[in-house]
């Protein structure tokens, strides 16, 4: 099935925040941030601004009527700064005014005086100045420090990934309206409605129900407004509750860019042991994860770190340690991957960095150490259902890797101008938010009078698809065809207390609770059609808007049955809450069993270097994928393309830069570049491979959303391979993203 | 929300001289415009004749399938028109700033009796330039009940997600099918175009999918084939007729310090909010800046002509065989399709891709001044300083030429940037060279990016005239290169790349000129 909104999406119908009927009496907001990246405020002159014809009101961390705090795993954020300011784009103010314009006018007329304290923008900084957001964690397996005597190669190194900008195509906002009473409605572009619920009502001091979020849908989220909508979302809805007037809130890209935060960047320093037959024995990691100037998601991003440290290998005796090191940049955030990629960076760089020494090719150790059955995770979990080998062995063959390779070998022996590169790069990624608390869900089913069916959950959909599974979820369980059924917006009175939607488990959750409330509600009519038909229960069943009977279609309708069901008086509207069993995490030890499953795939990368220019294309992507048993294979390639993409981005051209004084410098959609189509990789090839998929899945098809994205990896190591089949005094470099800049430094270094 | 027309009318004050307005007789914000009007009872006595009284500020064209009369201001953006204006959503914001392709929308213009179209980023637009135009949002493309053929072809290749950047896919791959050019892929069309779900596979397959159907197209009836297919509404077939029909009039309003503006596409990425204020003055409407001309081996360009119109000129494509390809890299489609020579010589860019190019090309520069009278000088001495240059206040540019190369000369232009297309050089680079029996005989190279202005490398050209062509020749010069540049380092690149790019660059110049004399293992000793 395509996706349900394909049809409004190509004729411009869809709508966003940005797109809503204003009403009014509406206002603008638009947000005053800190111009430099530390310091203690001095004074802040508003007068100005505030003498403006058409601005409305300035508002301030004095006019929150709670608390001014949104921090939501650690209490160390406020809405708006007080005293102090901890990072460039740090919000102060809320400028309300008649029209943006005047906003704008308004805001270049504020002047700050801030007195100036030291600048942190990197991690290591941090930690040599012990500036850390909270305690490291570390896992354990085994015993890495003593087996590293046992072992032929030993080597130790430090890796770079830089940060990625989530550059969703639709910017943060929100719309706010007052309600009766007090309550304040406000429709945000957000994956997690609940954190706006719950952080408006904290901070405006009032219950949550006096604050209804409502999702219509995302232009992209990325994990980008995970967390960081609510700041926009709040401000909004605190001009309400003094104005009592609607208040729009949309950031420019530039206020964007500069405000939120990023993907983590991340400095590791690692230590890795092998046996004379390449079997990685013992593996150490220190992470330092960039933080920024605020928790916000990353000590949950750090976890996940040290869950994907060993990527797809079995490796005995592990010891890693993430730190989450507080510095002067905006908090960054929660980035599909959420942590992993950063993770697996690092072991891929060992790899390659031992293979390079050692004088082999990379993927020698990497197949010799791939995950086997029963394997054991350094967190404790038991590996089952491991299909790493298999998607492994299938790439290689299906793609016929051999020939490939000798046809990359063959290249570079004949060609000076240019040279190819390939690499292989598998992938586990555990499935379940880490926080075994937040994997729950809950579906509200409406059959109305005339068959109609209307389905609540509090899925987002982004782009990912998520309504359209819901919907094949309610139509399959339900017996009735697609067009009656209509996925509702994502609200907070219909369905609360929800979970982001990310981790790549929104469509398992939601829909496993789709599916409960619709089997209960098919429960129901059963009964129903079994008295109408004269026969028992289970011989019912319901197909294409009709009852069967004996897997025979009967005569009575979809329509009719439910006619006959509310003159019975029998309930029609449904609530399920789902909540995912097996998983269980125990901090104190930091083993358990965390993920429902773990999805699997393995991507073969090959690239050409115009050595020459140090400018590069990618030739191709094939993939092998686990999918499980996939319930719409159009929305998961769309998500496997959708995600290599970014992550080919994350290792290639974008790149983050800030200056010493904590500015970001590559601010603007110009300076800031993701992948356009003539970077997208010439080929990309997707073969599922047909596995058994996991019960915990929804039906069966196993997540997607985040895991496509590690295939980028490959890229980073098939570029290398390629800048030293033109230079063998390249020392091979491991500081993502591998830019031109650094493509041609590294053909030309001596 | 609707755009609300505020009149305040001061009926008390009396007028000597029939109606004239000053800087501005309105106000504009993103949502509402205020009309000060200033009558006499005498002059006006009802609303019909105030309304004919604001033609003078009238800008006229067609929106989709609606004449368009309004009196907005000429600077505010053609973006916040349609959306805020005309309530017509479906065109998105995703950067107001030219690098997204959300808010792309297709401007026709009438060309000898049909309407020729070709896309644009509507949000660094000025309004005014709309005037006399067909203007086409994603809306003025659907059809009433079913999808179009573009759009038939994004669903059925599961080509859109989150849906934010889709109409403006949508309407790119549109105008690929109206603009009917030839060796242009449907990729290229969408090289403006960014989208940050899908990866773009399966919207590349939706563009082969059209363009595979546009090859049945009926060349002599293309908008009826078009319209008949299903690419685009019937009201199309109109639009040339009530193009024509359009009176459109050039409102000179009457005062100085006004802003110029070609296409914008410089301006408004950093000043829309300062301009839509504005009285601005639109280049667009000087005819006489337009044109590829040649006459008597010298080649001619007015500073309006757009990198399309240079990409698109089969005289400029025998003169230089890689043409397409050099435009290529430049910008992208929308903004090819705006960006003028005047524009990226003024705004003075030290990476200005144009000029460099027309730098190495060793061309001379028309200069007007407001009384008609001409000037000429070098190209080379136009930049003097970073973003300082030989243009006076009561100037304007006016054109460029430069003599056509003979049979002895070759040209050649090289860009890297960290992302080949729409991106902005790290170092750009030309030449031009003039070789006689394995002897340089002439020689000019620029460089962009290595110096605070787009750099003619005068040192390096004139110890070429006069060697001998190869590798020892190059590398020579390459060091003379060094020691003309100074980049510094910045978001682009640190000046240590960017000299060794400038080597690679200049390397790559003689490299792809004379494939079999120089080659690049010689050049950098392997
Ligand atoms: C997304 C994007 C990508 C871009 N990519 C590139 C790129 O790859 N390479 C590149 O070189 N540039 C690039 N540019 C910059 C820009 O497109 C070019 O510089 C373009 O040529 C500017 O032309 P314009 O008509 O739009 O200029 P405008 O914005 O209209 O004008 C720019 C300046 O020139 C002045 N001016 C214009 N014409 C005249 C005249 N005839 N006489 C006197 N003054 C005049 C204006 O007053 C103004 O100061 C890009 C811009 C954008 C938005
Ligand atoms: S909004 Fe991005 S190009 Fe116009
Ligand atoms: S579909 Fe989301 S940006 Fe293209």
């Amino acid at each position: 099935m395509k996706n349900i909104d394909s049809f409004t999406h190509v004729r411009g119908e869809s709508l966003y925040v940005d797109d809503l009927m204003l009403r009014q009496d509406v206002l603008f907001g638009l947000c005053f941030d800190s111009p430099k990246a530390h310091g203690k405020i001095k004074s802040v002159d508003y007068s100005k601004a505030e003498a403006l014809k058409g601005v409305i009101k300035i508002f301030t961390y004095k006019d929150i009527l709670g608390e001014n705090q949104i921090g939501g795993i650690i209490q160390d954020e406020p809405l708006w700064a007080e005293d102090e300011v901890h990072f460039w784009g740090q919000p102060i103010a809320f400028i309300v005014a008649e029209t943006e314009a005047i906003a704008k006018k308004a805001r270049a007329l504020i002047t700050i005086d801030i007195e100036e304290l030291p600048v942190i923008t990197t991690a290591k900084e941090a930690k040599e100045k012990g500036s850390f957001i909270n305690a490291p964690r570390s896992f354990k397996l085994g015993d890495s420090a003593k087996t590293f005597a046992d072992c032929e190669y030993v080597f130790e190194g430090e890796t770079f990934s830089n940060g990625q900008e989530h550059l969703y195509l639709e910017t943060q906002g929100c719309y706010a309206v007052p309600q009766e009473n007090g309550s304040i409605k406000l429709t945000s572009s957000t994956q997690g409605p609940t954190a706006v619920q719950k952080t408006a009502a904290r901070v405006l001091g009032v219950p949550m129900h006096k604050i209804e979020v409502d999702v219509i849908r995302l232009g992209g989220g990325f994990g980008g407004k995970e967390d960081q909508a609510t700041p926009w979302a709040v401000m909004a809805a605190v001009a309400v509750q003094y104005l009592n007037r609607p208040v729009k809130f949309m950031l420019n890209r530039h206020d964007d860019l500069r405000m939120t935060g990023k993907r983590h960047p991340y400095s590791s320093f690692y230590k890795i042991g092998l046996t004379k037959d390449l079997k990685i024995k013992a593996f150490e990691v220190e992470f330092l994860q960039n933080s920024g100037a605020a928790a916000d998601l990353s000590p949950a991003i750090a976890e996940r770190t040290l869950f994907h440290a060993c990527n797809s290998y079995f490796i005995p005796n592990v010891s890693t340690t993430v730190y989450s090191c507080k510095t002067n940049l905006p908090p960054n955030t929660a980035f599909r991957g959420f942590g992993g990629p950063q993770g697996m960076f690092v072991i891929e760089s060992a790899i390659s960095a031992v293979a390079d020494k050692i004088g082999i090719d990379r993927r020698q150790i990497q197949e010799e150490n791939l995950l086997a059955e029963n394997d054991e995770f350094s967190y404790g979990q038991i590996a089952t259902q491991v299909e790493a080998k298999n998607t492994w062995f299938s790439a290689k063959e299906k793609f016929q890797f051999e020939k490939l390779e000798d046809e990359v070998f063959a290249f570079n022996q004949e060609n000076k101008r240019f040279t190819k590169g390939i690499s292989l790069m598998p992938i586990t990624f555990g499935i379940s938010f880490t926080n075994t608390q937040m994997n729950h869900a809950r579906a509200l089913i409406h059959i109305y009078l005339d068959g109609s069916v209307g389905v609540s959950t509090g899925a987002v959909e982004m782009g990912q698809g998520v309504n359209t599974k819901m919907l094949q979820v309610a139509q399959s369980v339900l017996g009735v065809s697609a067009n009656r059924v209509k996925i509702e917006t994502t609200n907070t009175t219909r369905v609360a207390n929800t979970s982001p939607s990310a981790a790549s488990s929104t469509a398992d959750l939601n829909g496993k609770a789709v599916e409960m409330a619709c089997k209960s509600l098919i429960d129901r009519l059963r009964k129903v059609a079994a008295k109408m038909l004269s026969s028992e229960e289970k011989n019912i069943s319901f197909q294409e808007d009709f009852v069967y009977l004996d897997a025979e279609k009967t005569a009575l309708s979809w329509e009719e049955l439910i006619t006959q069901a509310m003159a019975q008086r029998v309930a029609l509207s449904e609530n399920a809450h789902y909540a995912t069993p097996i998983i269980h995490f125990d901090k104190t030890k930091e083993k358990g069993h965390p993920f429902a499953y773990h999805v699997y795939g393995t991507a073969i990368t090959t690239v050409t270097v115009d050595c020459l220019r140090g400018t590069y294309e990618i030739d191709a992507v094939k993939m092998v994928h686990d999918f499980g048993k996939s319930m719409n294979y159009a929305v998961d390639m769309g998500q496997i393309e959708g995600g290599l993409a970014q992550g080919i981005g994350w290792m290639t051209m974008e790149e983050i830069a800030y200056g010493k004084d904590g500015r970001l410098l590559s601010n603007a959609l110009s300076t800031y570049k993701i992948p356009d189509i003539f970077s997208a990789p010439k080929t990309v090839e997707t073969i599922p491979l047909e596995t058994e998929g996991s019960e915990w899945a929804i039906k069966k098809s196993k997540a997607t959303g985040e895991p496509p994205l590690m295939y980028g990896i490959g890229t980073y190591f098939a570029i290398q391979k390629a800048v030293k089949a033109f230079n063998p005094n390249y020392k091979l470099k491991f500081h993502a993203p591998f830019t031109p800049e650094k493509v041609l430094m590294g053909l030309y270094e001596k | 929300m609707s755009p609300k027309i505020e009149i305040s009318i001061l009926s008390e004050i009396k007028l000597e001289k029939p109606i004239t307005y000053r800087s501005k007789p309105y106000l504009i914000n993103s949502n509402r415009i205020t009309l000060f009007v200033y009558y006499s009872k005498k002059q006006i006595s009802s609303l019909h004749s105030f309304f004919l009284s604001c033609l003078f500020y009238m800008i006229d064209f067609i929106l989709n399938n609606q004449i368009i009369k309004t009196s907005a201001g000429a600077g505010i953006t053609l973006l916040d028109f349609i959306r805020d204006f005309q309530q017509l959503k479906g065109t998105k914001i995703g950067c107001r700033e030219g690098d997204c392709g959300a808010c792309t929308v297709l401007v026709g213009e009438l060309v000898d009796n049909s309407v020729a179209y070709q896309s644009i980023t509507c949000c660094i637009s000025p309004l005014g330039n709309a005037n006399g135009k067909h203007i086409v949002t994603v809306e003025g493309i659907n059809l009433p009940k079913e999808l179009n053929t573009v759009q038939k072809a994004m669903v059925d290749n599961f080509a859109t997600q989150c849906g934010f950047c889709t109409p403006g896919f949508v309407v790119s791959m549109t105008g690929f099918a109206l603009e009917n050019k030839i060796n242009t892929t449907c990729n290229d069309a969408i090289s403006g175009n960014i989208c940050r779900c899908t990866g773009y596979k399966s919207i590349e397959k939706a563009g082969f999918e059209i363009e595979e159907k546009l090859q049945q197209r009926d060349n002599n009836h293309q908008i009826d084939w078009l319209i008949k297919e299903g690419f685009i509404p019937n009201y199309f077939e109109t639009i040339a007729e009530r193009l024509k029909q359009l009176k459109t009039q050039h409102s000179e309003i009457e005062s100085s310090n006004r802003v110029k503006v070609a296409n914008g596409t410089d301006l408004y990425v950093r000043h829309a909010d300062k301009l839509a204020d504005e009285n601005v003055e639109l280049l667009a409407d000087k005819k006489e800046l337009k044109g590829i001309l040649f006459s008597e081996g010298v080649c001619t360009l007015g500073a309006n002509t757009t990198v399309t119109e240079i990409a698109n000129s089969t005289e400029l494509q025998a003169l230089f065989l890689k043409l397409k390809k050099f435009m290529k890299l430049i910008s992208s489609e929308p903004i090819r399709n705006m960006g003028t020579l005047g524009g990226n010589f003024v705004n003075a860019s030290p990476i200005g891709d144009m000029s460099i190019f027309f730098l190495a090309l060793n061309s001379t520069l028309t200069i007007q001044k407001e009384d008609g009278t001409e000037r000429h000088i070098p190209f080379q001495e136009f930049h003097q300083k970073y973003k300082v240059f030989d243009l006076q206040e009561d100037e304007i540019l006016k054109s460029l030429s430069f003599k056509v190369l003979d049979a002895n000369e070759s040209f050649n232009f090289e860009k890297v940037s960290k992302r080949t297309h729409l991106d902005i050089a790290s170092v750009n680079s030309a030449g031009r060279l003039s070789v006689k029996n394995n002897i340089v005989t002439d020689a000019h190279f620029a460089v962009g990016g290595a110096a605070e202005i787009p750099k003619y490398l005068h040192k390096t050209s004139e110890f070429l005239v006069g060697k001998a062509l190869n590798a020892e020749t190059v590398k020579k010069a390459e060091a003379v290169l060094q020691s003309e540049i100074s980049p510094i380092s910045d978001v682009r690149g640190a000046s240590e790349y960017k000299r060794l790019l400038a080597r690679q660059l200049f390397y790559a110049h003689f490299i792809e000129l004379f494939p079999s004399e120089i080659e690049l293992n010689k050049l950098i000793g392997q």
